[in-house]
């Protein structure tokens, strides 16, 4: 039967699961109407404002 | 082939499942606006846009059919008297989803589920209006 010749080193076996642990950062924008920093595709949780419309109003929340 | 063509089982059993999406159609078309979490969002939709296609005729199989589903009498009459009649000119999409981030227990992405011709400004107007009388009246009473 055929047999590793070799113990796998740390290295390679992190280097190997390596490609499934990365980490993404997500896409931050600037509302476009108070600016303050939005996640895309998002209301903006501080004017509650969206594509340029009143969603709702923030003393509501 | 069923191929692609699936849903959201929502983590329930489909008893279950039927009775949450009844209810929050009920509820959707009671509001017209709710607030709730992606998921469900996407499955309330895809029932509640099939029944405003329905409430656009308003025959009386239409009706029957549903009213297996809005089993709140005045929210029926209020989709085919009024909802059905608002979008008589629009051939699908009476929903729009609106993603406000995520809950702060579970980090679920909560949406606000919404029919799309919704007057935000005008509702608040009307609802201050009501309460303004509201007041009036108690005030008069009190005299």
């Amino acid at each position: 039967m055929a047999v590793p010749k070799f113990r796998t080193s740390k290295a390679r076996t992190r280097r190997r699961r390596s490609v499934n642990m990365k980490l993404t950062v997500p896409t931050i924008v600037q509302c476009g109407n108070c600016g303050n920093p939005v996640l895309l595709h998002r209301v903006c949780p501080k004017c509650g404002f969206y594509r340029g419309k009143q969603i709702f109003s923030p003393e509501s929340k | 082939m069923k191929h692609k063509i699936g849903f959201n089982k929502l983590n329930r059993v489909s008893a279950h499942r039927k009775a949450l999406i009844k209810n929050m159609m009920t509820v959707l078309f009671k509001h017209e606006r709710i607030e709730t979490t992606h998921a469900k969002a996407v499955e309330t939709r895809r029932a509640a846009e099939k029944m405003i296609t329905r409430a656009k005729v308003g025959s009386v199989h239409n009706r029957r059919i549903a009213a297996r589903k809005i089993q709140d009498e005045a929210v029926l009459n209020k989709l085919f008297t009024e909802i059905g009649p608002r979008f008589k000119d629009r051939a699908g999409g009476y929903t729009r989803i609106l993603r406000i981030g995520n809950r702060a227990q579970d980090a679920a992405d909560m949406v606000i589920l919404e029919l799309v011709d919704q007057k935000v400004e005008e509702k608040k107007a009307e609802r201050n209006k009501r309460k303004a009388e509201k007041k009036a009246k108690e005030a008069k009473k009190a005299e």
